[in-house]
C-alpha cells in the first residue's frame, strides 16, 4: 500500500488527505516502509528536510539533525515537531506528505544517523 | 624552404593560441548538489564544456564572480570558498572558512570576497585573490554572548557589504574601504526574522524580507541616518498563513519598470511595490509559494519557481499586464533559474530529472535540455557586472 498524499493547498485538502492516509488499512503498520517508499523518504530528507536542516544535516537554518543533537530529546515530542512543525518558526508541518508511522520511522532513523541517498 | 619556416611556425603558434583565447561573457556554471562538482556551460553554444570537481557539500551552494568574469566563487553549505577557474576549468584556490555558510558576495572594486556564515554566525572578507582572511565580523547581538546566523549578503557601494541577522532581526552594514578595519553600522529592531536580503539594482536599497511577521525591512542607504522601516506591514493581515516549506530567496533581480517582485511568505501570491513610494501596488496570485522571483534582464517578465510541493512549475508573470501568462513543467524539483545576459534564453535546473532546461523566454519553447547531477544554482558571467549579484 502507497499511500502518498499530494496535494497542492494545505489545509482542507490536507487534512483529508491525512485522514484517507489514516483510514486506508495498510497505511499506517508499525513497519517500516516498502523499499520504494523508503527511498522516496530517505530523498526527501535529505533533499527537502536539507533546504533548511543541511544535505548533510549538520544544521543550516534550522538546528542539525544528528544523532548527537537528537539523543537527549523524546522522540515523540520530535515526531509532532515533524507532522505538525513548530508555530512562530521556519519549521512547517508535514502531516500532509507522510503517515505518523512514516514519521516515526524519520525520527528513529534520524536519532541512529540517516542513511545516505542511493544512486 | 628555410623562409618558409618562420611563417609555418607563426601559423601553428596562431592556431595554437587561436585555439585558448575566448572571452568569458557567455559562460556560466551549473552547480552539481550532490556531487561536490560544477559544470562550466556555455550559454551561446548551450552546451557544457566540462566539469570541476572536488568543492565539497554543495548543497544550497551560491556563487559570485571576478569583475573579469574569469573566476568564479563558490560558497558552499560545509564552508568552503572555491575559487574556480572558468578558462583553465581548474580550482584556483579553496578554503573551509566556516562550519556552516550560505553564501556571499564580491565588493564594488572587486577586490574582496566576503562569506555570510550560519555557524559561527558573522561575516568573513577575504582578499579575492589570494583568499586571505582579511576582516572577521561575528555577528553578536543581546549582551555580546550570541551570535546570530547571517541571511541576505549583497554588495553595496562604497566598498560596503549589507547583510541580516536572522536571530536577531537587525540589518548590518559594514564599510570595507579599509578592509583590515571594518566599520559597522547596526540598524536594531528592524523586525521579526529576516530571512534574506537583496539591494535594488541601483544600489540604493538594502531590503530585508521577515519571516517572523509580515513586512519587509528597508533601508535608504543614501540616507542611513533615517534608520530601518517597514514597507507591507501587514500583507496578509487576517489570514491563516500557509506553511512554507523552504525559504524563499530575495537575491535576483526582482526589480523591473519602478516596481519590485516580491515572493509572499506563507500566500501564494507575487507582492507588487511600487519603488518610488514603496507602498503595495498589487498582488499576482501564483501556483504555489514563490522561492525565486527573477526579473528578465529587460524587465518585461517576471520568472515564478515554488517551494515544494508544487516546485516542478514554473510561472512566467508579464509585467505589462500583471497577471501569469504562462505555465511551465520543467521536470522535478526546479530550483534555480538564470537568463543569459540578455534575456533571450532562461536556464532552469531540475534537480531530481538531473537536467538543465533552456527556453526561449519570448516564445517559451524548449531550446534544448543538458545532463546535470542533481542540478541547482546556475550563475553566468554577467553576474561579475551587476551590484547585488
Ligand atoms: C523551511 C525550513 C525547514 C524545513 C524545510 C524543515 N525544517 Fe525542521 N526545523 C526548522 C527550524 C527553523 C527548526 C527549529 C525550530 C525551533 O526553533 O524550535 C526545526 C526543527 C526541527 C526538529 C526539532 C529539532 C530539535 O532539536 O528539537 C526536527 C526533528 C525537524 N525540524 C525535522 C525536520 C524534518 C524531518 C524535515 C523534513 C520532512 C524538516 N525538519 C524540514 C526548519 C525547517
Amino acid at each position: 500500500m502507497n499511500c502518498r498524499p499530494y496535494i497542492n493547498h494545505i489545509p482542507d485538502r490536507a487534512v483529508a488527505a491525512l485522514f484517507l492516509c489514516l483510514l486506508a488499512p495498510a497505511a499506517a503498520p508499525a513497519a517500516d516502509p516498502s523499499p520504494e517508499r523508503t527511498r522516496e523518504l530517505v530523498r526527501m530528507v535529505r533533499q527537502d528536510c536539507g533546504s533548511c536542516h543541511g544535505l548533510t544535516l549538520k544544521g543550516g537554518l534550522g538546528p542539525p539533525l544528528l544523532p548527537e543533537t537528537l539523543r537527549e530529546k523524546p522522540a515523540e515530542s520530535l515526531r509532532y515537531t515533524v507532522l505538525l512543525g513548530r508555530p512562530g518558526t521556519p519549521m512547517p508541518p508535514w502531516n500532509a506528505f507522510m503517515t505518523e508511522a512514516e514519521a516515526d520511522w524519520i525520527v528513529q532513523q534520524l536519532m541512529a544517523g540517516f542513511p545516505e541517498e542511493t544512486r | 624552404m628555410k623562409s618558409l619556416l618562420p611563417i609555418l611556425a607563426a601559423f601553428l603558434l596562431s592556431a595554437c593560441t587561436g585555439a585558448s583565447l575566448r572571452g568569458t561573457g557567455d559562460m556560466g556554471i551549473v552547480i552539481e548538489r550532490a556531487s561536490g562538482s560544477v559544470a562550466v556551460v556555455d550559454s551561446s553554444t548551450k552546451s557544457i564544456l566540462g566539469r570541476i570537481e572536488g568543492l565539497g557539500d554543495l548543497s544550497h551552494a551560491s556563487a559570485v564572480y571576478s569583475r573579469d568574469g574569469r573566476y568564479a566563487y563558490v560558497f558552499g553549505r560545509d564552508g568552503g570558498l572555491t575559487k574556480v577557474d572558468l578558462l583553465e576549468r581548474r580550482i584556483a584556490r579553496r578554503i573551509i572558512q566556516a562550519g556552516n555558510s550560505i553564501g556571499g558576495a564580491i565588493s564594488q572594486d572587486g577586490r574582496l570576497v566576503a562569506a555570510q556564515n550560519y555557524q559561527p554566525g558573522g561575516v568573513k572578507v577575504f582578499d579575492a585573490d589570494t583568499l586571505e582572511l582579511l576582516a572577521d565580523i561575528p555577528a553578536t547581538y543581546g549582551d555580546g554572548g550570541q551570535r546570530s546566523k547571517v541571511v541576505g549578503l549583497a554588495d553595496v557601494p562604497g566598498n560596503k557589504f549589507a547583510f541580516a541577522l536572522f536571530d536577531a532581526g537587525e540589518i548590518w552594514v559594514a564599510d570595507l574601504s579599509r578592509p583590515r578595519e571594518p566599520k559597522v553600522t547596526k540598524f536594531r529592531n528592524i523586525g521579526n526574522q529576516p530571512y534574506d536580503g537583496l539591494v535594488t539594482p541601483d544600489g540604493r536599497h538594502y531590503m530585508a524580507g521577515l519571516f517572523g511577521e509580515d513586512g519587509i525591512a528597508l533601508v535608504d542607504l543614501w540616507k542611513p541616518e533615517q534608520g530601518a522601516r517597514k514597507i507591507l506591514a501587514n500583507y496578509g493581515k487576517g489570514v491563516e498563513k500557509l506553511p512554507v516549506f523552504k525559504m524563499p530567496h530575495l537575491r535576483g533581480w526582482a526589480v523591473a519598470g519602478g516596481r519590485a517582485y516580491l515572493p509572499a511568505i506563507g500566500k501564494h501570491e507575487v507582492l507588487v511595490v511600487d519603488t518610488a513610494s514603496w507602498q503595495e501596488v498589487g498582488r499576482i496570485p501564483v501556483k504555489g509559494q514563490p522561492v525565486f522571483v527573477m526579473a528578465r534582464p529587460d524587465g518585461r517578465q517576471i520568472w515564478v519557481n515554488f517551494a515544494f510541493p508544487d516546485y516542478s512549475h514554473v510561472q512566467v508573470i508579464d509585467t505589462l499586464e500583471q497577471k501569469v501568462v504562462q505555465s511551465l513543467s520543467p521536470g522535478k524539483a526546479v530550483l534555480h533559474m538564470e537568463f543569459t545576459p540578455r534575456g533571450e534564453n532562461v536556464w532552469i535546473s531540475a534537480r531530481d530529472d538531473n537536467r538543465v532546461v533552456v527556453y526561449d523566454t519570448a516564445s517559451f519553447s524548449k531550446l534544448t535540455e543538458l545532463p546535470a547531477q542533481n542540478p541547482s544554482g546556475i550563475f553566468f558571467t554577467s553576474r561579475a557586472a551587476r551590484i547585488g549579484f
